[in-house]
């Protein structure tokens, strides 16, 4: 019964379309400020960039919202639920939701590309039959281009393909939200542009909403619906790229230098 | 004081998590097997000269005393009661603590442990059970090998001044060997493969960030569990004493 009423609150929360909200959130190491009274939303199938410095803390924000550091205080609505009062298990549902891109990509290197991919579906293993765990595998590589690679080893690859196949671990489960940390930092130009073109055509594929953080414009300017800059810890300014780039403010107008 | 602190709470939180389903079988077996055959050639080699080396130093005082004909159950009661349970723990140390301590340490600072936590997969399960387990399963195993195998590198020692049959030999090796002696060095291997295990687990998973941080956990895996081996191995000492099993 009561999981009923949880289903149908969740149920409501979607249909009204933040699939994602921060509220006065808080974080601090030591004596260092990180976030600072941040908040922000993320509607049902919107792309939304974070914009900051190195070292604003965008990486320690989503780190905040999969549950990897748990912030000082303020909430953090995933799908309508606050994932800090979650305890794990309830945590775990949700993320099974929820892919994250790790900036450094976090590949498993003592696994091969295809042990990589089917790491995450164990959170399925009592229901999955190793049919269809190749069949989604071999999907996800065929998403990113990379059929060829199923057999080697991260250590084999290049950095524009380690993106890639670290793209298609988290896109294997199909999550409704994608969180990616700087997606396009440590790649050149090109192969940055068509890391986002991929991202593009994968969200349409999939419908799903996007956060991405970053720093690089060329990213910014193809993917983002909507940007949210953080500065000193918080929501400096929000709007599309074409507003934001009329602006004068200072602050706003470093990034489009 | 602190560290000894915090491993306890780690080795704890190792006997939490380790009775809870669901259990990863198929890593354990694998980690038995990468940990137990990764360290036999050389367990193997120090075992056999250790036994040989043994045999060839000893003699000479056994026969200012009289009494060469008591060499191999001397060795043996050496060897099974202690060298062969310490050296073996030392050089698992060495190799397995040290290699549990970078590759979990190069997984921390990757971000790996954290990418298997938002991918569903308990990482201390998967990672510090399994490894744990094996460990401690393993090094009796390993011991017992040694010990095997450094008898019979002391019968080569034995055969290199005289002629002594396997048979007769071996004979008088467990005619000397109560099972008071082998008991406690059997039971005391668990406790270095679990300390070694725990420790290289430990270090590894609260690696420094940075290069240097993993091969800060390796270096430190090796000299704790180490320092751990002597100490538990005094402890061990002290109570069979007072149990009077020998
Ligand atoms: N685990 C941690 N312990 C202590 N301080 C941390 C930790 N993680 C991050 N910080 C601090 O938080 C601040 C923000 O770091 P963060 O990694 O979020 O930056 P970033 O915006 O992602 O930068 P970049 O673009 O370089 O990735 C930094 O000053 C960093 O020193
Ligand atoms: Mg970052």
């Amino acid at each position: 019964m009561k999981e009923q009423v949880l289903i149908q609150a969740e149920k409501k929360k979607e249909s009204s379309g933040d699939v994602l909200v921060v509220k006065h959130l808080y974080k601090s190491f030591g004596s260092n400020k990180v976030l600072n009274d941040f908040n922000l939303t993320l509607v049902n199938g919107e792309n939304l960039v974070v914009l900051g410095k190195s070292g604003s803390g965008k990486s320690v924000l989503i780190k905040c919202i999969i549950g990897l550091l748990m912030p000082d205080s303020g909430v953090i609505e995933l799908f309508g639920r606050n994932i800090t009062d979650l305890d794990h298990e309830e945590l775990d549902k949700v993320r099974a939701k929820v892919g994250f891109l790790f900036q450094s990509n976090a590949l498993y290197d003592s696994m091969t590309v295809r042990q990589n991919l089917e790491f995450p579906l164990r959170r399925h293993w009592m229901h999955v039959t190793q049919q269809e765990v190749d069949n989604l595998v071999q999907e996800a590589l065929e998403d990113v281009g990379l059929a060829h690679t199923i057999n080697m080893m991260p250590a084999e690859l290049s950095g524009g393909m380690r993106k890639r196949i670290a793209l298609a671990r988290t896109l294997i489960l199909k999550p409704e939200i994608i969180l990616y940390d700087e997606p396009t930092t440590g790649l050149d130009p090109v192969t940055g542009k068509e890391i986002i073109e991929l991202i593009m055509t994968i969200q349409k594929k999939y419908r799903s909403s996007s956060l991405i953080i970053s720093h690089d414009m060329t990213c910014v300017r193809l993917a983002a619906d909507r940007i949210v800059v953080l500065i000193n810890g918080r929501c400096y300014a929000e709007g599309a790229y074409d507003e934001l780039k009329r602006s004068v403010d200072p602050g706003i107008k470093q990034f489009f230098e | 004081m602190q560290e000894t602190g915090d491993v306890s709470v780690f080795a704890i939180r190792f006997f939490k998590e380790a009775f809870k389903p669901r259990y990863e079988i198929s890593e354990f077996i694998r980690q038995c097997f990468v940990i137990g055959y990764k360290s036999l050639p050389l367990i193997g080699l120090t075992g056999f000269i250790m036994g040989l080396v043994l045999t060839m130093q000893l003699r000479p005082s056994l026969i200012e005393y009289g009494v060469e004909s008591q060499l191999p159950a001397m060795v043996g009661i050496a060897i099974v009661r202690e060298i062969g349970p310490v050296i073996t723990a030392l050089i698992f140390a060495g190799k397995i603590g040290s290699s549990i301590g970078a590759e979990l340490g190069s997984m921390k600072v990757t971000e790996q442990i954290d990418a298997m936590e938002v991918s569903g997969t308990n990482p201390f399960k998967y990672l510090v059970v399994t490894r744990v387990l094996a460990a401690t399963l393993m090094l009796p195993v390993l011991v017992m090998l040694g010990d095997a195998i450094s008898l019979f590198g002391s019968y080569l020692g034995v055969n290199i001044r005289g002629v002594t049959s396997f048979h007769l030999f071996y004979t008088q090796v467990f005619d000397n060997l109560a099972f008071g002696d082998v008991l406690p060095a059997f039971i005391k291997s668990f406790f270095f493969g679990f300390a070694v295990g725990i420790i290289g687990c430990y270090k590894g998973y609260y690696s420094a960030k940075g290069t240097e941080g993993v091969g800060q956990s390796a270096n430190s895996a090796v000299v704790v569990s180490s320092i751990v081996i002597f100490v538990i191995d005094l402890v061990v000492v002290q109570i069979t004493d007072l149990l009077n099993l020998n």
